[in-house]
């Protein structure tokens, strides 16, 4: 038991330390380099809770493919982060001011929270063990069974909100050549090329 | 203190002795792979290879080693240090977590995880991260030219394996590896693997396994033409080995992944007696072998993919074709019934 709680300490204190990193790095693909190691520890944290398959769909998603591509930008980006940084003192008065506005607020919205009776009752069953059923089946059965219209739902909004953002972005430039397959494949030989008896000494 | 051997250091022992047994051959066959590779294209290529080190050069590889160990690591003045050195240890370190979930045999697997066939997909999406480090790394024109294309095309094939891998676990019905394996267990031997049943995901898997482990046809990301060698240019000495290591080591796994998922791991191709008195894990190896035959008959094959051909076939091709299989296998096992428990 020891060896799991001091590996929880592990990776909790990395993930909080490069969650820090992550916006006190100076060259900001360092940032996106911790922000890597946050969720590879998130992940961790997620498989000693024993949510292996929450812990993989982290590391597929979010670092697979989210973090590839904000890497891939941020990169490419030539970005001046010393210039950035410049008005960090002037604006930090008012920033300093919303942050503690926000944080009033979510001690007023968790001071004041209560569980209605039909959550109390959720939180009391005992939870299933692991050897029962696998997590991957119970996730299974939760949103492709239970809440299957509403994931349903969910997708068609992210199809949508891929859509906008294609269409928001997408231009068309003229006098671009591009290849089309289907016109190359349809050229008959007689179009392409004609044959020709040339002459000695005339040329064609 | 007896309790704590028992419970953490006797443990840990056993693993670690498991993941050598695991690591070593894997070196030994990386190495070999590589003369492997250059014997075979110098048949098809009417030459005859290297046959000056040891007999038949069989100890060319090991030649290559140590040449490589003791020459120079130069790290360019306007690299990036750490990140320049990291990239090649995080190829080399993924190509080899990957085989903690391979099963070679019945219950010969390191762990054998619910949710291997997620461990190994998430495991290959990490890849791209020590050639775009090394690219972004080594502040130069031609690597960062050759990490970019590498992270597109890599991400591109990425989608379509997904859905691959997604058809067979939908027909297996489970995640873990050696139950998609036993999976294909049954009268008919051979006929019974996943290659029969979903061929058309099979080619597919196989292009983009091409794609994904950087080789011909699709090795535009070190296009020694227009590159000068992509993401290594800057790479010498160990840290080069490691990125070599590191590539081949993937090549062997990602035909394991395919022999596993399609192939039928370590099952015989036939349930009779001279195929049964071998054991599990030379079926796995021969299998793997054959795959590796034809990663290396393509490049002495095909010429290289233009970068847009690549793309289209990645996104217009593989992703819509592969998409639509997943439906329709999903539709038909609903369909009739079949879906496993």
């Amino acid at each position: 038991m020891i060896v799991s709680t001091l590996a929880f300490y592990l990776f909790a204190a990395i993930t909080v330390a490069s969650a820090f990193m992550v916006i006190s790095a100076k060259n900001p693909v360092h940032s996106v380099l911790y922000l890597i190691l946050a969720f590879f520890n998130s992940a961790a944290l997620f498989v000693l809770l024993g949510a292996e398959f929450l812990a993989m769909i982290l590391v597929v998603v979010y670092v697979g493919a989210v973090a590839v591509l904000f890497l891939f930008v941020v990169m490419m980006l030539d970005i001046n982060f010393a210039e950035l940084r410049q008005g960090f003192l002037q604006y930090l008065p008012i920033g300093g001011l919303i942050g503690i506005i926000l944080l009033i607020e979510l001690i007023l919205v968790v001071s004041g929270w209560a569980l209605s009776p039909e959550a109390i009752q959720v939180a009391a069953q005992t939870t299933p063990t692991v050897s029962d059923k696998t997590n991957t089946e119970q996730l299974g059965q939760i949103i492709y069974t239970q809440y299957a219209y509403l994931f349903q739902a969910a997708g068609m909004i992210l199809l949508v909100a891929m859509i906008g953002a294609i269409v928001l972005t997408h231009r068309q430039r003229p006098g671009v050549k591009k290849q089309v397959i289907a016109d190359q494949v349809y050229r008959k030989p007689e179009e392409a090329m004609a044959v020709r008896k040339v002459e000695p000494g005339q040329g064609v | 203190m007896a309790e704590f051997w028992d419970i953490y250091a006797l443990p840990t022992i056993i693993i670690v002795g498991q993941i050598l047994l695991i690591v070593v051959p894997l070196l030994v066959a990386v190495a070999y792979l590589t003369l492997y590779e250059r014997k075979v294209m110098a048949v098809m290529q009417l030459r005859k290879g290297p046959n000056v080190v040891g007999p038949f050069g069989l100890l060319q590889p090991l030649a290559d080693g140590a040449k490589l160990f003791f020459k120079e690591t130069v790290v360019p003045t306007g690299a990036n240090k750490i990140l320049f050195l990291l990239a090649p240890m995080v190829t080399f370190i993924l190509s080899l977590i990957a085989w903690a979930v391979i099963p070679f045999d019945e219950g010969m697997v390191l762990a054998d995880i619910n949710v291997g066939g997620l461990y190994l997909f998430a495991i290959s999406s990490l890849g791209v991260y020590g050639i775009i480090i090394a690219g972004w790394a080594s502040n130069s024109r031609y690597p960062f030219l050759g990490a970019l294309r590498s992270a597109a095309q890599m991400v591109s094939y990425e989608v379509s394996i997904g859905f691959v891998i997604v058809t067979v676990l939908l027909c297996a019905g489970t995640l873990n590896l050696s139950g998609v394996v036993l999976s294909q267990k049954g009268d008919l031997g051979m006929l019974n693997w996943w290659f029969v049943p979903l061929f058309p995901m099979f080619i597919i898997f196989f292009i983009s396994i091409l794609a994904e482990t950087n080789r011909h046809p699709f090795d535009l990301p070190e296009a020694e033409a227009e590159l000068v060698a992509g993401y290594q240019t800057e790479y010498s000495s160990m840290a080069f080995a490691l990125f070599f290591l590191g590539e081949y080591a993937n090549m062997i796994l990602m035909s394991g992944i395919c022999t596993i998922l399609f192939l039928g791991g370590w099952l015989p191709p036939a349930d009779i007696a001279p195929f049964t008195w071998i054991p599990g894990v030379v079926w796995f190896g021969i299998k793997v072998a054959i795959l590796l035959f034809v990663f290396i008959w393509v490049r002495a094959t095909l010429p290289r993919y233009r970068y847009d051909q690549l793309m289209r076939l990645g996104w217009k091709v593989f992703l819509p074709f592969s998409l639509l299989w997943v439906v329709l296998t999903a539709g038909f096992l609903v369909f009739f019934d079949m879906v496993p428990a």
